[in-house]
């Protein structure tokens, strides 16, 4: 719950400092936080046009997808933190 | 019978791929991983089923956080090992194709397009910081003005209403001092990046953090400069205070080998 404040930088595990050819993708894969990535898989990556059988909007995706996760994660959280969200 | 599409994960140069063990990864299908080729080009792309990743069935699986983290883990996995064999564009998440055939037709569409991202992200990678503000001060001002307010008359209140005032001062102030600082360390890591991009903050309930995040910017860099850029982000963590940063990459470039639409907001 209470975490201290920390200086320093944390530095997430994800084979920061290792060359790449040592890296494994499975574990680098496990331990990324699932919001860091989905900020990039969501928001990031080329969107082509053409012959998609999907004509979802990119936008309207996201947003469905990231109203998904506020919903659920809020809804687990809920007994365990009432703090308030500031506006994004 | 069309009952499968093509999940399209990233695009390559042709040379980048074969040494990649594509062999041994399912997708997101968990159906295995391939190679089509066009263009000079290589895309990765896999079989799935239109019955869960069809339009009607993925409106329905987005929405399903387990579904959605599995699939985004499972993307990711597939660009991450491309990666490492060099320069890849990844591609936004369910992007499906109905054939192998629409799939090289693309690549022949937009070689251009994609060598050009190929070439300025080659020998770079992405990196993340993230900041976060820290609120005890805010804390410790709220529970003193809600205990206040205990007699009647007039001095109390105006008492009451100067402590309040001051304490919303005292906010406005702390937080107008960690936007700043904020924007002084992004604009310090900006001097090591080829190219940079803000998030969105990352809300309250998704971070797991008591604490507000003010900034979430991807930076693109020169595999030369990543070590100077860390050591950066840990004297900077130490000249802010008021902040907690947090670094995580080495990332495939999902913020920058896009269309140039930015998706900042600050």
């Amino acid at each position: 719950m209470n975490s201290p404040r920390e200086v320093e930088p944390v530095l997430v595990p994800t084979a920061v400092t290792r060359p790449r050819s040592q890296r494994r993708p499975a574990v680098h894969a496990e331990r990324i936080a699932l919001v860091d990535l989905l900020d990039r898989v969501l928001a990031g990556g080329v969107v082509v046009s053409g012959e998609l059988t999907l004509s979802i909007a990119d936008v309207d995706m996201v947003r469905v997808s990231l109203r998904a996760l506020v919903t659920s994660v809020s809804a687990l959280a809920q007994a365990s933190d009432d703090e308030a969200v500031p506006g994004r | 019978m069309a009952a499968d599409g093509k999940w399209l994960y990233a695009v390559a140069e042709r040379v980048a791929v074969p040494n990649t063990p594509l062999a041994e990864i399912g997708g997101v299908s968990g159906r295995g991983v391939r190679t089509i080729m066009a263009a000079g080009l290589t895309a990765v792309a896999g079989d799935v089923a239109l019955a869960e990743f069809g339009e009607q069935a993925l409106r329905r699986n987005l929405e399903d956080l387990d579904w959605l983290e599995a699939a985004a883990r499972a993307h990711h996995q597939v660009i991450d090992a491309v990666a490492r064999q060099g320069p890849v564009v990844p591609m936004r998440l369910a992007t499906i194709y109905s054939g192998d055939a629409q799939i090289a037709a693309m690549l022949s569409e937009q070689a251009a397009d994609f060598r050009a991202a190929l070439g300025r992200i080659s020998g770079r990678t992405e990196w993340g910081v993230k900041a976060y503000a820290n609120r005890q001060a805010e804390v410790r001002d709220d529970s003193a003005v809600t205990a206040a307010p205990s007699g009647p008359g007039t001095g109390a209140g105006a008492a009451y209403l100067r402590r309040r005032r001051d304490q919303l001062t005292a906010q406005k102030n702390a937080r107008q001092e960690t936007l700043a600082s904020a924007e002084e360390i992004h604009a310090e890591l900006s001097r090591y990046a080829a190219e940079t991009r803000l998030h969105p903050p990352q809300a309250l309930q998704l971070t797991g953090s008591m604490a507000p995040m003010i900034l979430n910017a991807a930076y693109l860099l020169d595999d030369a400069r990543h070590e100077g850029f860390a050591a950066a982000v840990t004297a900077l963590a130490g000249q802010h205070p008021g902040l907690r940063l947090e670094l995580t990459g080495p990332w495939p470039p999902y913020s920058f080998a896009g269309t140039g639409e930015e998706g900042g907001r600050r």
